[in-house]
C-alpha cells in the first residue's frame, strides 16, 4: 500500500510527476530534472523528504547503547552536532546509513532511509539494550532546502538562529510560525538545510518557502534531481553503494568506521575482513551513459560493477560510481548493453562546492 | 502525413525515404533526452525492432523502427542537441517496407487517450 506525505496535494498541484518510492507517492520531477538540478547548483531547491525515518534514543544510557550499534563514534559529541554513521549488521555489512543528531546527553535523534524504516526499527529492537527507543517517523515530516541561496531564503522565515556550521542543528526554531528542528545538512553537495517538523505544520513551511524563495530562484525539486545531485556530490545511496552484503570497509567511508572505539555490533567481522573491493568514481570518456548494474572490465577481465550512474547535468557527461576490485590498474570499460564504453577514473566528489 | 506505432514512434514518407521520430507523448514520458545513440548509415533495421536508443537523465528508451530496410540518413544535429529528439526526425530508412498496423494521427491520439 502506497502512502502519501503531508505534501502530496501540493506536489500534484505543482505538476509533479508522481512515482512510488520507499512506500510513498513522491514526485520524480516537476519542471524537469535538468532545470531543477541547475536551480540547486545556482540558487535553491526544496525537496519533500518526508519518507525519511526518524528514531529517538533516550535515557541515561542512550549514548553508550546507540554507540554499540554504530560504526562511527558518537561519544563526546557536543549538543547540536550531527554525525554520519553506518548501522552495521553482525557480518560487517550495512543495515543502513544514518545521521545521528545529539539533542542532549540523554536524547539522540537518528535519521534513517525511508525504504529501511521498518527493517532498521526491527534491527534496533533486536540489538539495543540500555536505553529507550521510539520510531517517530510517522509523526515527522521533513523538507530539504538546498543550494547557495538557501540561507538567504530560509532566514527570512525564521525567528531564532539558524545553525551556522555544516553538520550542526538548532532545535525549536520557528519557521513560518511552525516549530521545527533545522540542521545544516543535505544530500546535494551544496550548502543547505533540512527542516523537521510535525506533519500538520509542514504545508505552511513548504508554502512559505516557495513564496519567499520563488523570487530568488528557488524551485520545487523531485527525486530525479535529488539523485543526480547526490551522485555529482559522490554521496553513497543505500541499496546502491551500500547494502547488507557489502562490507562497510569497502565503500570509501572509513572516516565513519572507527574500529578503535569500544566494541560495537559487527566490529569483529569488519576487523577480520581485508577489503577486497573499493568505491571508485569514473566519467564516461566519450558519449553515452553508464547506469547501475553494468559489468566493469579491465584488461579483458570482469573486475566489478557500476552501483550508480547517470548523466551529470553540471559536467555534461556520463558519471558513475563503481564497486571494483582493489588494485586494478588497467583502463576500465563498462559493458552497456553489449557496447564497451571507455571510462576515466576521477576523484570524488565529481562536482565540488563553489 | 505521419503514421504512428503502438510503441510511440512515428514515420513519415518524404522523397522516397521513411523518416522516423518519436511522438510528443513519448517525448513527454521520457523527459529531457541527454544522449542519442544514432544508428550508422547503412545499418539494417527491422520493423518493430529497436533502431536506436534515446537516453534521458532517468532512463533509456529504445526507438523501434516502423520500417524494415536500410538506414539511409541520420539526424546528426541530435548528436550535439539531443534535447531536440522529441521534436524532429531521428533516422530515415530507404528502401523501406513499412510495418502493417500503423495508426493515423487521429487513431494514435485515441490510442494514448
Amino acid at each position: 500500500m502506497t502512502e502519501r506525505t503531508a505534501l502530496y496535494e501540493r506536489h500534484v498541484a505543482l505538476g509533479g510527476r508522481m512515482v512510488e518510492f520507499a512506500g510513498y507517492e513522491l514526485p520524480v520531477q516537476y519542471s524537469g530534472i535538468l532545470e531543477e538540478h541547475r536551480a540547486v547548483r545556482e540558487a535553491a531547491g526544496v525537496f519533500d523528504v518526508s519518507h525519511m525515518g526518524e528514531f529517538l534514543f533516550t535515557g541515561a544510557g542512550a549514548e553508550q547503547a546507540l554507540n554499540a550499534l554504530l560504526t562511527n563514534d558518537i561519544r563526546g559529541m557536543a549538543d547540536g552536532r550531527v554525525r554520519y554513521s553506518l548501522l552495521p549488521n553482525e557480518k560487517g555489512g550495512a543495515v543502513d546509513d544514518v545521521l545521528v543528531y545529539r539533542i542532549n546527553a540523554e536524547k539522540f535523534l537518528v535519521v534513517v532511509n525511508g525504504a529501511n524504516v521498518a527493517k532498521d526499527a526491527a534491527h534496533v529492537r533486536e540489538h539495543l539494550s540500555g536505553c529507550g527507543f521510539e520510531d517517530i517517523s510517522r509523526q515527522v515530516s521533513q523538507i530539504a532546502v538546498q543550494g547557495p541561496r538557501s540561507e538567504e531564503i530560509l532566514s527570512t522565515l525564521v525567528t531564532g538562529v539558524l545553525p551556522a556550521k555544516y553538520y550542526t542543528f538548532t532545535e525549536r526554531v520557528s519557521v513560518a510560525g511552525a516549530e521545527a528542528l533545522v540542521s545544516r545538512t543535505g544530500y546535494t553537495g551544496e550548502d543547505g538545510f533540512e527542516i523537521y517538523c510535525a506533519n500538520e505544520d509542514i504545508v505552511k513551511v513548504y508554502d512559505a518557502l516557495l513564496e519567499t524563495g520563488g523570487g530568488r530562484g528557488l524551485v520545487p525539486c523531485g527525486l530525479g534531481a535529488r539523485d543526480t545531485l547526490r551522485l555529482e556530490a559522490g554521496m553513497p545511496l543505500y541499496g546502491h553503494e551500500l547494502g547488507e552484503d557489502i562490507p562497510v570497509n569497502e565503500v570509501g567511508l572509513d572516516f565513519a568506521v572507527k574500529l578503535g572505539k569500544e566494541d560495537f555490533l559487527g566490529r569483529a567481522a569488519i576487523a577480520a575482513h581485508a577489503p577486497a573491493y573499493e568505491r571508485v568514481g569514473v566519467r564516461v570518456a566519450g558519449r553515452g551513459i553508464v547506469r547501475e548494474h553494468c559489468d566493469i572490465y579491465a584488461d579483458g577481465e570482469k573486475v566489478g560493477v557500476s552501483t550508480s550512474g547517470t548523466h551529470s547535468p553540471t559536467l555534461g557527461c556520463g558519471i558513475a560510481m563503481l564497486r571494483v576490485k582493489r588494485g586494478v590498474a588497467g583502463a576500465l570499460f563498462a559493458d552497456v548493453r553489449g557496447r564497451m564504453l571507455p571510462l576515466e577514473r576521477v576523484p570524488l566528489p565529481f562536482v565540488g562546492r563553489k | 502525413m505521419k503514421q504512428y506505432t503502438r510503441t510511440h514512434e512515428w514515420v513519415e514518407i518524404r522523397d522516397g525515404k521513411a523518416y522516423v521520430g518519436i511522438s510528443g507523448h513519448a517525448a513527454e514520458e521520457l523527459g529531457e533526452v541527454v544522449y542519442v545513440d544514432l544508428p550508422e548509415t547503412g545499418a539494417a533495421v527491422t520493423a518493430g525492432e529497436p533502431g536506436c536508443e534515446l537516453e534521458s537523465v532517468k532512463a533509456v528508451a529504445e526507438v523501434n523502427s516502423p520500417a524494415s530496410g536500410t538506414v539511409a540518413e541520420v539526424n546528426e544535429e541530435l548528436a550535439d542537441a539531443p534535447e531536440k529528439a522529441g521534436e524532429t526526425w531521428i533516422f530515415a530508412v530507404a528502401p523501406y517496407v513499412l510495418q502493417e498496423d500503423l495508426m493515423s494521427e487521429a487513431e494514435y491520439t485515441l490510442f494514448v487517450g
